[in-house]
Parts: C-alpha cells; structure tokens; sequence
C-alpha cells in the first residue's frame, strides 16, 4: 500500500524518543486514511502542543501547529468555514484533557464532524514529566515527587456525557486494531473520539520504573482488555481495566453542526424566494 | 501479506534502537544491533508485518523477496 | 475568493455603532463570525448570527472567548474573510492566539467594544483603557494595527478598512469602540458595491506547482500569498519561527529574520495604514488630540473655542498603531500645546509625549471611571494654555 505519501519524508526521522509509542499512532493513523477514500488534498489535520503536536508535522496534509489545547476550536472554525474538508484533530492528554478539556467536550456536544485522536501517554512529556489528568493517582511525576494525588478520570465517559456520537479506545500494543479504529472513525459523520494509549519511556517511564518501551507495552496489554470481554467483567475485575475498541458508536448525521447550519441558510434561501 | 514476503529495513538510518520491533517478531528474525535494529535471519520471517506496523520510526517493511 | 456582497438595504439607516461593525464587515466581503457574548460588545455577535446565514456566511458561537479566536483563525485559513468581538476582559483571553494570528500571518479582525475595567470593572460604561493591551498585550515583539472609530459611520467606515488590511498585510487586525461609540445610534450612508474598494488576499497562482509552494515565501512586498486550505498544497502552519516552507528549523537567524520581515511589512507601508483627520490652522497655538469617543468633545469644543477667536485646532487619530509618529512630530512643531483627553490614565499620551520629544508641552486629560470628557474641562485647559 502506497501510504508514504502520506509522511513528509524528509521531515524524518521525527524528534520523538526512542520508543515512543506516537510514531505508532502515526504509523496506524496513514493507514487508515489510505484506506479510507478519502481526498488527501481536501483534508486538515490541526494539532495543538507537547509532543502530540508535533505530529502534523510530519503528516503530508494542510497541517496546522496551533497554541496549547486549542487545536479543536481551531479545528471548528476551520469546519464550518469549510465543510468539504475532512479535518483531524491530533492532540495529547494534557494538550486535550487540561488546558483545551473545554472545547472536547463542547465540539462532542455540538457533534460537530471532526476526527479527534487523542494520544494518552499519561504524562506532559516534552516539558519534562510533569502529571497531567490522566496520570495515575500515586504516580510520580516532576510537579508530583511525593506521589501524584489528583486523580485521573476517564476521558471517553467524559465525552460520552457531552454526547459523542463515536467514541473509541486504541493502544499502541495493538496497531491493527488502532488502525481498524481510525478507519472507522475518520469515516464517521459527526464527532470523532478516539482515545489512544500511548507509551513514554522517558518522561514517564524513567521516573516510574517502568521499565523500557517494550516493558511498557507489555504492562499495556495487561491492562486492556477488549470491548466485548469488557463487558462481561464483574465489578472487581472491571477495576484498573481500560476497555479497548469502538465503545459508542450511533449513526446520527442529521444532527451534525455544520449540517444543520446549513438546513438554516437553505430555510433562508427559500424565504427570500417568496 | 503473501508468504514468500519478508522484511526490509526500508529506512534504517531512522531507527532509534528501542527493540519493540524485536518483541512483537513471532520468528526471532530481529536483533538489537549497535545503534539500530539488525536483521539476524532473514530466512525465518513469515511477512507478518507485526514489527512494520507498530514501528513508530516507520524503518521497517516487509516487501516481496525479489525486490529484497 | 468571490465576494459576496450583503443584499440591497436601505441606503441611510438609523444605527449604532455595533452594527455599523456588522455591516461594514458584510460590505467588505466577511463570510465568518465566532466569538463569545460579552457586554457591550454582544449586538455585533447579535447582527452576525441574523445575518451570515441569509448570505450564506457562518456564525459560530463558541465556548470561550479563546475559542472565539481560535476559529476565526481557522475559518480565515479556510479561505473565508472573518471577524470576532469582544470586551476587555475577553480580548484579554484573546490575546494568545491573536499573536499566534500574527506569527502565522492569517488575516483577520478582533474588535474590543472597550469597558472600563481593570478586570470585570464597569461592563456598560465606556472606556479606552486597552490602548497598551492592544499594544502589547501578548508575549514576544509584534506589531499590530489597530483602528479607532469616533462615530457610528466612523465604524462602519473603519471595520471595511480594518478588513482590507487585515486582508492586504496577512495581518491581524484590532478595532478599538468604546460603550459609547458601541451604543450610539446615529445616521450613516451604507454604501453600494460600487463605491466600496474591497480588497482580497493575495493567492498563490493557479499555475503554482504544489510541491515548490513556499508558504511563507519571501516576496518583494514581503507579504507571502496565502493558500487557503484544501486548495492541494499541502503546507504546514507553526506559531514556532519557520523559514519560507513554514517548517520550523530552530535557528536564531530565522527568527531574527521572519521578526524583521513581519516589522517590515508594515513598517515599509504606512502611508497605507495610518489615517488621521487634523484641522491645524498656521496660527493655531494648541491642538487637541483625540480618537475615539473622546475626539467627539474634542473636536466640538475646538470648533465652538475658534467662534471665540481662540488659536485652537484638532487632530483625530483614526489609526492608534501603528502610532502616527511623524504626523504628529509635525503637529508638535508647529503648536505650543497638545492637549490628549483619553478615557484612560493615560496611554496614548506616552507615544505622543516621544513623538513631540519636547517640542511641544503634551497635557492630559483623563477620566477613567465611566464617565465621558466633557468639553467644559478641555474648553478650560485651552484656555488656561492659550
């Protein structure tokens, strides 16, 4: 498959560390697209800071490096303006889930049809280790040397409540099914989330003892477990067990913002025919 | 990917070593070499694309032996 | 881009300012609204969400004021024309993602229907306290243009210049209103497609071949064209210092460059950007220097103080930055006294303080709780000076 051209070769290699899991969202991510059909040329792909936002980058599209958490308002306006284009949102779980957590859950509610990909490697990597909401309670990080006391929550339920039409989970580990996940997702009409489980070796894993990438991805697989078995865990067994694949997923393209703007400006056309 | 398909270190100067490729290879055809992964036994790969498709330096492909 | 034009209206209207803004915009060709409602600016948000879709335009109101910024950015990107509107305390959110406009060159305008602040302060009473936010209200050097209308067709007359310049320099740009000038209705001419100049992004040729696009290419004008997005060059956009492909390269002689040129392209143009209106006679001893609502008292008690034989004259600034540094040099030659009423403690001032360089005594008058200048207090100064 002809996916190459969908990297800036010679923006290669990228400045991530080795065995960082982002490369992999990257790697599954072209894939999905050259499956999907869809117009290389017609599609934005907006990311905002920290290492997830580097990833534009190195992606072959209009692509865009915005300010911090931001990059899903700049995501909408670029949307409504246009809606012919197909734009992605690539942003990290401190850039998505911190500072811009506000637009995630407002772009969920309005479902407006974006492709969200957010890569969760439970840390601020590129500022040094710092915790952000998604690291685990009791954690260390830089900001958390005597162990992380806030607590990390579940970014999909979040964008549930806000009334997500598509909401998924992926993790490195398993590549086929995170490009399986994109596919769908950048093929959905309406708001896309899809939450994926990255690994930092060296931000978060050096102070965690966590061990190398491969450690890491291993611990990964220990703590996923797919959608389907999911579900039929008890309570207990539930506990620290993140359910992988398409979580939500409902048809509803009439509800879609840009679309129904656009029922409003034909309303007012016909009007002003009469 | 048909049989007969096997690995490449298609961009081995972007390799940065971190062994995930070595992990997830069913056949033992990878080794960690000095400064980046080595190909150890080339006969052994089965073109599972496993290593190439969680690369996250986009090094690895697995390409049909005679363009080998 | 094809400019739509609004649909025939009456020519003459009763309006206020606010919507003096929202029909200049459309008679200067915007198709995008977003922002967030805020006193005493929400009537502009008000005008466009009624009338973009009869247009086929979009309004988008966001979650935040930082929102409202960031798809203006992106609908600008989009290759659509684009506005938002806000108070003080909002286009204080606003200012990150303004510079981050500035950096990346997207044409767009902010307006700041301005309110006595600092923080929530007085939403409904006017002021000109974000003359220096305006200026400097965000990290890093930059330049920014910035309009001041001093009257409802002042503000309809400006938002189309704030638009075209916005449009011309791949710049940002601010307009300042105040309360007042925000919510005081007034008759304006609204004009036909004929008589409105418009001007629209430079864009890359059709002929350009997408894989030698430099998107931020180092011209003559040293305004690269601006490709809108899905057009098939593919470029990439960074607020980190880029060289002519956009990319950055971490280099500090990049930076000093891209610096320069974004100085420059402005700096090389200023007869383009500055307007001021300035009534001096050669006899005049003092003047009065005004924008704004301020430059309304200002102007009246100069024309009722010449019917009293005094040597006054008025000079209303209609751009605030960049700053009419030689007109007013000039100015401060030739009269004895400015005088600069600001509904502030004074901001303004400063620059033309340094423009006179001591060529001219530079006197105040400020009120910076709510309430107007009235032209009693600058009748007395001018006849204290004279």
């Amino acid at each position: 498959m002809d996916f190459e051209k969908y990297l800036r070769i010679d923006k290669l290699p990228h400045i991530w560390c080795p065995g960082c899991g982002h490369g992999t969202i990257l790697n599954s991510f072209i894939r999905a697209f050259a499956e999907s059909g869809l117009d290389q040329d017609k599609t934005v792909v907006i990311s905002g800071i920290g290492c997830s936002g580097r990833a534009t980058g190195y992606l072959n599209f209009d692509t865009l490096h915005t300010t911090h958490g931001r990059a899903i308002a700049f995501a909408a306006g670029v949307k409504m303006a246009n809606p012919g284009l197909n734009v992605v949102v690539m942003t990290g779980d401190g850039d998505g889930s911190a500072i811009g957590g506000n637009h995630l859950i407002h772009a969920a509610r309005r479902n407006i049809d974006l492709t969200v990909i957010l890569f969760n490697n439970q840390i601020y990597g590129m500022t040094g280790g710092q915790f952000s909401p998604m690291t685990p309670t009791g954690d260390q990080a830089t900001t958390a040397p005597y162990g992380n006391i806030d607590q990390n929550f579940d970014l999909a339920k979040l964008v549930e409540g806000a009334g997500g039409g598509f909401i998924a989970r992926g993790a490195t580990h398993d590549p086929r099914q995170l490009k399986k996940i994109y596919l769908a997702a950048l093929k959905h009409k309406g708001f896309s989330f899809v939450e994926s489980f990255s690994q930092c070796p060296v931000s978060y894993g050096r102070q965690n003892k966590a061990g190398d990438a491969v450690e890491m991805l291993k611990k990964q697989q220990e703590d996923t477990v797919s959608f389907k078995k999911w579900q039929e865990l008890s309570f207990e067994e539930k506990q620290g067990k993140y359910p992988l694949g398409i979580l939500k997923e409902v048809e509803n393209p009439e509800s879609e913002y840009t679309e129904s703007y656009q029922k409003i400006i034909k309303k007012l056309k016909k009007e002003e025919a009469f | 990917m048909a049989r007969g398909d096997r690995v490449k270190l298609e961009n081995a100067d972007w390799c940065k070593n971190c062994g995930i490729c070595i992990s997830v290879c069913p056949t033992n055809v990878l080794i960690k070499g000095r400064d980046r992964v080595k190909i150890d036994d080339l006969e052994k790969c089965i073109g599972c694309q496993n290593c190439e498709l969680i690369c996250p330096d986009f090094v690895l492909k697995v390409v049909t032996q005679d363009e080998n | 881009m094809k400019t739509k034009i609004f649909k025939p209206k009456k020519s003459a209207v009763l309006t206020q300012g606010n919507q003096a803004v929202v029909e200049g915009a459309l008679a200067a060709g915007v198709e995008f609204f977003a922002g967030y409602p805020i006193t005493p600016a929400s009537e502009i948000a008000e005008g466009f969400a009624r009338e973009l879709p009869q247009i086929g335009g979009k309004f988008l109101q966001m979650e935040d004021e930082i929102a409202g910024m960031a798809a203006v950015i992106g609908a600008s990107l989009a290759g659509k024309k684009a506005i938002t509107a806000t108070s003080g305390p909002g286009f204080a959110l606003k200012q990150e993602n303004l510079g981050f406009a500035t950096m990346i060159e997207v044409p767009v305008v902010v307006v700041n229907v301005q309110r006595v602040g600092p923080s929530t302060g007085l939403p409904t009473a006017p002021s000109q306290g974000d003359v220096m936010q305006t200026r400097w209200g965000r990290n890093g050097d930059q330049e920014i243009i910035a309009l001041a209308p001093s009257s409802v067709a002042e503000s309809y007359e400006l938002t189309i210049k704030a638009v075209n310049l916005s449009e011309k320099f791949r710049q940002p740009v601010v307009l300042l209103l105040d309360e007042v000038i925000g919510h005081l209705r007034e008759k304006i001419h609204l004009k036909s497609k004929e008589e409105i100049e418009i001007y629209n992004r430079k864009k890359p040729e059709s002929n350009q071949n997408s894989d030698q696009f430099l998107p931020y290419q180092l011209t003559d004008d040293l305004i690269p064209p601006m490709a809108d997005y899905g057009s098939g060059f593919k470029y990439h956009t960074s607020g980190l210092f880029h060289d002519q492909s956009g990319f950055p390269d971490g280099k500090k002689e990049t930076a000093k460059f891209m610096q320069d040129r974004l100085h420059n392209k402005l700096h090389n143009n200023l007869d383009q950007i500055i307007f001021y209106e300035k009534n001096i006679r050669s006899d005049d001893n003092a003047a009065v220097l005004s924008y704004g609502s301020a430059a309304r008292a200002a102007i009246s008690t100069v024309n009722t103080a010449r019917k009293d034989n005094l040597k006054a004259g008025w000079f209303k600034l209609q751009t605030i930055w960049p700053f009419a540094e030689e007109a007013v040099a000039e100015l401060a030659a030739q009269v004895d006294t400015i005088i600069v009423p600001e509904l502030n403690q004074g901001q303004l001032i400063r620059e033309v303080k340094k423009a006179a360089a001591g060529r001219a005594k530079v006197i105040g008058i400020n009120s910076y709780a709510g309430d107007l200048i009235r032209p009693e207090e600058i009748r007395a100064l001018l006849e204290e000076v004279l």
